[in-house]
């Protein structure tokens, strides 16, 4: 087995799984022991880097149930995951963004979207002389990304903070230089409470930045925003939560302030629940409800309808039915919020559209 | 067919076959690459056709695409690690190939051929956590207090920038330098440096006057070396160049690099074209190279029958 193939698909699995131990999560006591009878059977999966660490841990937890079945993932992006899967090269794809109508339309089979987790990005910054946490409306986000707003004291941004001293100094834009699902969510939210923004910049993994600086990845941005007075960003919640960066609280379609976290990103996917479509592409920013944190988003495995090894198909239903069931309570001792009840019993039905074998 | 054989069996056509094989295989490979980067990158050459290398903008939401940006990145940043890099290790070459004790010579050799060595994210790192502080706090004030009128040296100094990255870069191939030119400048004849002294040259003039110019086809070829590297370096610049798509006056402005934006967008692009612009960033940058390797050729042809004449 290649060096990197044993990493992936053993080591990080452990230290993940060790990781979680000490959360406190139940052992898996019941596990059967490894199937001595049968061939292996491997499922191979490309795509999105977000939510690798909750996927390698199913994939773990999984193969402890199940001896003969090894899934392998290559965490390469979203956009290498729908390539990839566009292509055939493997069984299932994933990705933070939903597949456009386009991409859908050159694939030769039809291909099914399940939310797994969700993700949620938070407007992290670097102000000289402020401790507190800020407080962002959608129009001031807007600005700023915008470079409307050009001045940390300017009232938009002061408005909602009263009592905190802004300084009078030019806001320092930082931004992903990266395609990458974060900017995506990112990028939708903004389009959604700004026309501005919808007109000039659009959505997309990468788009064309009025104004900032790039950095190269979460740590990219947040290494930018360290060394740079004055400078605001946006994060995953979950880097920021293991790095321990300080977040603001951005307001939602209700007009709460909701600073994000398990509770408030798993609120927000309730509240589009009503509205999910069939496929299950939908954006779930700016959502309705008082409680929802308004910048989250769920990550989605791709599932051809058709898959003709019988066995793979097997697998792979009998998979995605676990991780609706079992794994789900995974999620939040990693910092992925689960997804709703609503969902999960939708994606269930969902999965008698897969066919397995010719 | 028999002469053939019994020619064959003498170790030297086997040898001179094995070799032929070996040297087309570089031809092929770059024939290769060419025809690879000119196929995957049809879609953007026929949309936008010559008017890609000069157009500014680069909007993956509207299919909007022009390399410009980072064609002038990627020429800036080299320009400013050769112009700060050439100098000195030219010099640092001549101290340790002319004037340096043998064993203080031996001793920083081995470290210049670490430091070669690096692998270029360490170099990035360093930029980051501590050339990047160092420019926005003390360089780019105290330039912009000295030479503010000039436009190169003007607007808010973030520390990420074509000027931070380019003296990242010369940092990176110093090392390059130095090590090419000193083994050049100790090939350098004896006899060539005793002619010079013997004729009443100081050690200075010997160096400046004689050593150096016989030299000068190693000089040009450890620069391009160098060169070579720094149009090609990805991962240290984009950690520091601030990754924005733009043309500016100010070398404190954030720019952007050919390699870094393939490396950035390229394993999220999705959409044809959007990778196909992406290819041809890469043809570009491959052809830019093939261009420079050119023009030093013809430059070592020149300064060579000048010299001979």
């Amino acid at each position: 087995m290649p060096l990197m193939l044993y990493l992936r698909s053993s080591l990080l699995p452990m230290i993940v799984a060790s990781m979680i131990a000490c959360g406190g999560s139940a052992p898996p006591a019941n596990a059967p022991a490894a199937g001595a009878s049968g061939a292996r059977t491997t499922v191979t999966g490309a795509g999105a880097t977000f939510p690798y660490p909750i996927y390698s841990k199913w994939f773990d937890e999984y193969h402890k149930r199940h001896g003969d079945v090894e899934i392998n993932y290559q965490s390469i992006g979203s956009g290498g995951g729908i390539r990839q899967m566009l292509a055939g090269t493997v069984d299932f794809g994933a990705s933070d963004v939903p597949m456009t109508d386009e991409q859908l339309g050159q694939a030769k089979t039809k291909i099914l979207h399940f939310p797994t987790v969700l993700g949620a990005v938070v407007p992290t910054y670097n102000i000289a002389g402020v401790t507190q946490e800020l407080k962002f409306t959608p129009a001031a986000l807007a600005g700023i990304f915008l470079g409307t707003i050009k001045k940390w004291n300017d009232p938009g941004i002061a408005g909602p903070n009263p009592g905190v001293a802004l300084p009078a100094a030019d806001i320092v834009v930082v931004h992903r230089s990266e395609a990458s699902g974060t900017t995506f969510v990112w990028t939708d939210y903004l389009g959604k409470v700004s026309d501005a923004w919808k007109s000039k910049v659009g959505a997309n993994a990468a788009v064309n930045w009025p104004v900032g600086l790039g950095g190269k990845g979460n740590e990219g941005v947040s290494g930018l925003l360290k060394q740079t007075p004055n400078a605001i960003g946006y994060v995953e919640l979950i880097y920021a939560v293991q790095n321990k960066l300080g977040y603001g609280s951005v307001q939602n379609s209700s007009g709460a302030f909701v600073k994000a976290d398990l509770a408030s990103v798993t609120a927000a996917a309730a509240a589009a629940a009503t509205s999910m479509p069939d496929d299950f592409r939908v954006s779930i920013t700016n959502p309705g409800g008082a409680a929802a944190y308004p910048i989250a988003s769920f990550t989605w495995l791709l599932v051809p309808a058709q898959l003709p090894d019988a066995t793979k198909g097997k697998t792979i239903v009998d998979f995605l039915k676990w991780i609706l069931a079992d794994g789900q309570s995974m999620a939040a001792p990693l910092s992925y919020a689960p997804l709703p009840k609503e969902v999960v019993a939708k994606e269930q039905q969902a999965i008698a559209q897969i066919h397995a074998g010719s | 067919m028999a002469a053939f054989v019994a020619r064959l069996r003498k170790g030297d056509e086997v040898a001179h076959l094995v070799a032929l094989l070996f040297g087309l295989v570089l031809i092929l490979l770059t024939v290769l690459i060419f025809f690879e980067l000119a196929r995957n990158s049809s879609l953007a050459r026929a949309r936008f056709g010559w008017r890609f290398l000069f157009t500014q903008t680069w909007d993956p939401v509207a299919g909007q695409f022009g390399a410009a940006p980072f064609i002038y990145g990627t020429i800036v940043t080299s320009a400013i690690a050769l112009v700060v890099a050439v100098p000195l290790g030219v010099g640092a070459a001549l101290f340790l190939a002319e004037l340096a004790p043998r064993r203080i010579s031996d001793a920083l050799t081995v470290m210049t051929e670490l430091l070669a060595a690096v692998p270029s994210v360490v170099y990035g790192l360093i930029g980051v956590s501590f050339v990047v502080p160092l420019m926005r706090q003390y360089v780019q004030p105290a330039l912009a207090r000295v030479a503010g009128s000039l436009p190169l040296f003007t607007g808010p100094a973030y520390g990420v920038g074509y000027l931070t990255a380019g003296l990242v870069l010369a940092i990176m191939i110093v090392p390059f330098i130095v090590s090419v030119l000193r083994e050049v400048l100790l090939a350098v004849p004896r006899d060539q440096r005793e002619a010079a002294l013997a004729l009443g040259a100081t050690r200075w003039e010997s160096t400046w006057r004689v050593v150096l110019p016989y030299a000068r086809l190693g000089v040009f070829g450890a620069v391009f070396l160098a060169l070579g590297r720094a149009l090609g370096e990805t991962m240290a610049v984009t950690m520091v160049i601030g990754n924005r798509p733009e043309i500016s006056a100010s070398l404190f402005a954030p720019g952007y690099s050919m390699a870094a934006v393939i490396a950035n967008e390229f394993t999220e692009a999705t959409g044809d074209l959007y990778l196909h612009a992406l290819v041809e960033i890469g043809l570009v940058l491959f052809l830019l190279t093939m261009i420079i390797n050119a023009f030093a050729r013809i430059l070592i042809l020149v300064t060579t029958k000048r010299g001979t004449a």
